[in-house]
């Protein structure tokens, strides 16, 4: 047991030192890669690539751990995109964004904090704005949970996918233009690109490094979150509800916190993107979204937090850079214009995706993760050295 | 009267758009009521019965390319039950219903390719798409026709299905997958024709659908397979009077609630525009939450019970 336990935490430091040099890494990346350099791509990949992570890893969550089979995930994150776009557009510039109406909201929390705190107020606005989007989407989700939730399986599912187009409806409405900008789209407001730090007179870029630490706070909560006794109710409820409920578990309360919570890094996910595209636009969150972001957890492996992570920037570096030969005439060398050309990438990728769906139904992971199974491939390669040192020292005795 | 005169036309292009609903529906329907299986990809097999129509009838006459568009789509419906169903018959659901969603990706992008995303216009077909005046309203003659023929198809079918041997092999698979199999029905065989039966309909659904409208692009077999799915839904899946009946309220409420502006201002209710337009598509669905909630086997379905 003690035994176990140090383990485990030799186990965890090893994972927060990983995590701790990928960070810098991105750090270093994003000042050394200037946006003309063919590697830029790379920081794009990084951007949006966190993006879906972030949004995969929660639907994991709760169709993965909890096996509630939600499709309502484009419409959590729209709410998160809208809530933060609106809270940060500039006030100078807010008249502009909404050519057609009269704003309703006039303050944009950025920059009324700056006013009272300098630069910090800069930072602590576009969090407070972060988190205010998770929680839009969480209550929502909560509200939206009262009466879907006791549905089963494929009804869930089409209830969801329901309820995502009507909260898509509801922010397309002319009424409500003052506050959503109508079918217009929102912009102008803090992106990625203006997200820079100025310490003397050196400025350090961050305009991946946010995106990426972002994904990476929020995936680490659910790491948590998944590791603690509500994640082994959720994974019981899973396996079997009948016998989860007989275990005395509250069917009702674990399935709300899942989709709650799922819900509210759903929203914040939006929120990033929100950042990373500098637009809003209601039309962009529609079904298809939630079947690109379910795909990658499958892709992935569902069941699997690493999986989803590994899933979906796959599936962002090929759709974004890859794989864009496909679309432009050329791919490995190879010119044919009248075949690669504009979609052509992504029906390879579908195809891609349905050999996954038929053949390999358990994904790149299946239900394991990376740590541990780095962790066996080490062992192995000890055992294998340590086997040899053995055989050799017998050699010398005889 | 003047009420009246303003909801005639939006009554009765509603009573259109549900018939090609209940068409979309019956193949919805059909394979959940056999598979359990919400066949997500139905919706773009009706935007490939569109745009096939599209490109035979730029290639020759109408008499062929008619037969041809709906075999063609035919055998695209039998083809993905095979491809993409069949192999997962043992896997869990959820599974399967992935790999709905996946075709129906793999669909919308090749149609994408094809097309160029370009919007496509569809043939006019002599005979149905002329105009006429019907109560002193002008409509293209599809729009009276389709609630017949929605009617006479779907006593057709359910004659097939309540006094035709492959019918009755219908009802007993989706009353039990198992037993069925033992008494010696050929389960592939059956599921395969409700996937013809089904794509068919969808075909001819498809034809009627895009006369009314500009064009065809990769997407607009989306929104209908949804509304259609809702609609199955709210009549009970399984049954196919209930998609049916299913069909015609949510095409009527659609498209009465696209003029309810228009409407409510020839009536004097409201003064200037309130724009429900935008929620003739989110009517639907939250009409099918609705359902779900208070009804969850809508209004034909059977009450089932789960074993532990």
């Amino acid at each position: 047991m003690l035994l176990e336990k140090k383990q485990n935490n030799r186990k965890n430091i090893i994972s927060l030192i990983a995590v701790a040099l990928f960070l810098v890494v991105v750090l270093i990346l994003d000042q050394v890669i200037l946006p003309t350099n063919k590697m830029s791509m790379l920081l794009t990949v990084l951007q949006k690539g966190s993006v879906y992570a972030l949004a995969a890893v929660s639907m994991n969550l709760l169709n993965g751990f909890t096996g509630l089979f939600s499709l309502g995930h484009a419409g959590f994150m729209l709410l998160g995109a809208y809530t933060y776009a609106i809270f940060t557009i500039p006030n100078a510039v807010r008249d502009t964004v909404y050519m057609y109406y009269d704003a309703a909201i006039r303050f944009s929390l950025p920059e009324v904090l700056r006013n009272s705190m300098g630069s910090l107020g800069t930072v602590l606005g576009v969090i407070i704005a972060v988190l205010l989007a998770g929680l839009v989407a969480a209550f929502f989700a909560w509200l939206i949970g009262l009466p879907v939730l006791k549905l089963k399986s494929d009804y869930l599912a089409i209830a969801t996918l329901g309820f995502a187009e009507i909260i898509r409806a509801v922010f397309q409405w002319g009424k409500l233009g003052p506050v959503t900008n109508g079918s217009n789209l929102l912009k102008s407001f803090e992106r990625i690109s203006t997200f820079k730090l100025t310490v003397g007179a050196t400025t350090i870029k961050l305009s991946t490094f946010v995106p990426v630490l972002i994904a990476v706070v929020c995936i680490a909560l659910i790491v948590l979150l998944v590791n603690s006794t509500y994640g082994r109710a959720f994974k019981s409820i899973r396996d079997d509800e009948v016998a989860a409920e007989a275990m005395g578990i509250n069917l009702a309360k674990h399935k709300m916190i899942s989709f709650v919570t799922s819900s509210f890094f759903a929203g914040v996910s939006g929120a990033t993107m929100a950042m990373v595209l500098g637009i809003a636009q209601a039309n962009n969150f529609k079904s298809n979204m939630t079947y690109e972001i379910l795909l990658m957890v499958v892709l992935g492996g569902i069941g699997s937090i690493s999986g989803s992570v590994i899933g979906s920037v796959l599936f962002v570096a090929a759709s974004e850079w890859w794989l864009r030969g496909l679309d432009s005439g050329v791919f490995l060398g190879i010119n044919a214009p009248g075949i690669f050309r504009n979609g052509f990438r992504l029906v390879v990728f579908s195809v891609i995706i349905m050999i996954v769906v038929l053949f390999f139904r358990k994904g790149i992971m299946g239900d394991r993760e990376l740590p541990e199974q780095l962790g066996k491939l080490w062992k192995k390669i000890r055992g294998l050295f340590a086997k040899k040192v053995k055989s050799e020292e017998v050699a010398d005795h005889e | 009267m003047e009420l009246l005169q303003s909801i005639l036309p939006y009554l009765i292009s509603g009573i259109s758009v549900g018939g090609q609903y209940a068409l979309i529906a019956i193949g919805y329907t059909m394979v959940y009521g056999i598979l359990r299986l919400i066949n997500f990809a139905h919706g773009d097999v009706f935007m490939v019965a569109g745009l096939v129509m599209v490109y035979l009838a730029g290639s020759m006459p109408l008499y062929f390319a008619i037969p041809l568009m709906i075999i063609i789509t035919v055998a695209l419906g039998f083809i993905i039950e095979r491809v993409a169903y069949k192999p997962l018959r043992t896997a869990p659901r959820m599974s399967v219903m992935i790999s709905a969603i996946g075709v129906s990706y793999l669909i919308q992008n090749l149609a994408l390719y094809i097309t160029g995303g370009l919007n496509k216009n569809y043939p006019a077909i002599p005979w149905i798409s002329d105009r006429i005046t019907v109560f002193g309203m002008e409509t293209s003659r599809v729009t009276i026709i389709t609630p017949f023929l929605t009617v006479i198809l779907v006593v057709a079918l359910v004659l097939l299905i309540n006094h035709t041997k492959i019918g009755m092999a219908m009802r007993a698979v989706s009353k039990d997958f198992e037993t069925a199999q033992l008494m010696g029905i050929k389960i592939n065989n059956v599921i395969s024709m409700t996937f013809i039966i089904g794509t068919f309909l969808a075909a001819i659904g498809s034809m009627l659908f895009f006369t009314n409208f500009i064009g065809v692009v990769p997407t607009s077999g989306a929104m209908p397979g949804l509304k259609a799915f809702v609609a199955a839904v709210f009549g009970g899946i399984g049954s196919i009077p209930g998609a049916v009946i299913g069909a015609f309220i949510i095409g009527i409420c659609e498209s009465i609630i696209k003029g309810l502006d228009t409407v409510l201002m020839v009536n004097g209710s409201i003064t200037e525009q309130v724009g429900f337009a935008t929620f003739s598509d989110a009517f639907t669905f939250a009409l099918l939450i609705i359902v779900l909630v208070f009804k969850p086997t809508g209004l034909f379905g059977e009450k089932t019970t789960d074993k532990v």
